[in-house]
């Protein structure tokens, strides 16, 4: 359960991340292609070179929809919503996967806040990451 | 055995050459620790854990820290044998210290993410993939003369 604490942590790094959101975006999905192959089994349709558009774009969308999330903590099931029948009835990606992005996530905050990324703000965006896909697999079966 | 190519042999070593293991090890057993908490259940005679400020500066996390990060390196010094290199570990970490795989798993992805922290940019997708591939290959070894 994310304590008053953890969203006050997730709500400041959304902030230092926000001048580059877009980048944020597209490194977390061009590292977890790198690092988890597998997870381009979900997307036969885009050109996954470095630099692509189509990754850009699509890494825009994965933050905005996070950033959506950041913004109603209290009520992140609601917010979510149509975002959690889009993943249980149409792409229908494995739970697992997002434990996979959740990891590259926390690379490119790492990469990019350096020491910033204290055990505490790590704490809070695992917690909030773990919330997400738990909303995100809700309707799943 | 694992494959390793030269390029990830070469991404691996490249970074660990860089590593300090006293403050990384430290580092990454005391997030492990903070992180997910439950994790303390292995660690009651360590003192106090009562709080991230507790844990970091706890001399026994530190301490047990480094161990298990110099162990790690043995993986990287026998990146064609780690299975061999963990056996005993691996039954030691079974029978005696009844510890969950998934622990070790929790760790490397911890590991990772302590060295993104430190390494920046350096640390490249390449990277990633490179050291992501080590620490489940480590996880595995470990929890291979489970029974």
């Amino acid at each position: 359960m994310l304590t008053a604490e953890d969203k006050k942590l997730v709500q400041q790094v959304w902030e230092k991340v926000s001048g580059h959101q877009d980048d944020v975006g597209a490194e977390t999905l061009e590292r977890m292609f790198a690092a988890y192959p597998s997870t381009k089994t979900y997307f036969p349709h885009f050109d996954l070179h470095h630099g692509s558009d189509q990754i850009r774009g699509h890494g825009k969308k994965v933050v905005a929809a996070l950033g959506t999330a950041v913004k109603n903590l209290d009520n992140m099931s609601q917010a979510l919503s149509e975002l959690s029948n889009l993943h249980a009835y149409n792409l229908r990606v494995d739970p697992v996967n997002f434990k996979l992005l959740a990891q590259c996530l926390q690379v490119v905050l790492a990469v990019h806040l350096g020491k910033d990324y204290t055990p505490q703000i790590h704490s809070a965006v695992d917690k909030f990451m773990s919330a997400v896909a738990s909303v995100l697999a809700e309707k799943y079966r | 055995m694992v494959h390793w190519s030269a390029e990830e042999k070469q991404l691996i070593s490249s970074i660990w050459g860089k590593v300090n293991v006293e403050e990384c090890g430290a580092e990454a057993l005391a997030r492990l620790l903070i992180v997910y908490p439950w994790t303390q259940r292995f660690f009651s005679n360590f003192g106090n854990l009562s709080s991230p400020t507790a844990i970091i500066g706890n001399p026994k996390v530190r301490a047990h820290g480094k161990k298990v990060l110099t162990s790690f390196g043995e993986a990287v010094k026998n990146l064609d044998n780690i299975k061999g290199t963990y056996s005993k570990l691996s039954e030691l970490h079974c029978e005696k210290l009844h510890v969950d795989p998934e622990n070790f798993r929790l760790l490397g992805d911890i590991l990772v993410i302590v060295l993104a922290s430190h390494f920046g940019r350096d640390f490249t997708p390449a990277c990633q993939f490179a050291w992501q591939k080590l620490v489940g290959v480590v996880a595995h070894a470990l929890a291979r003369r489970y029974h």
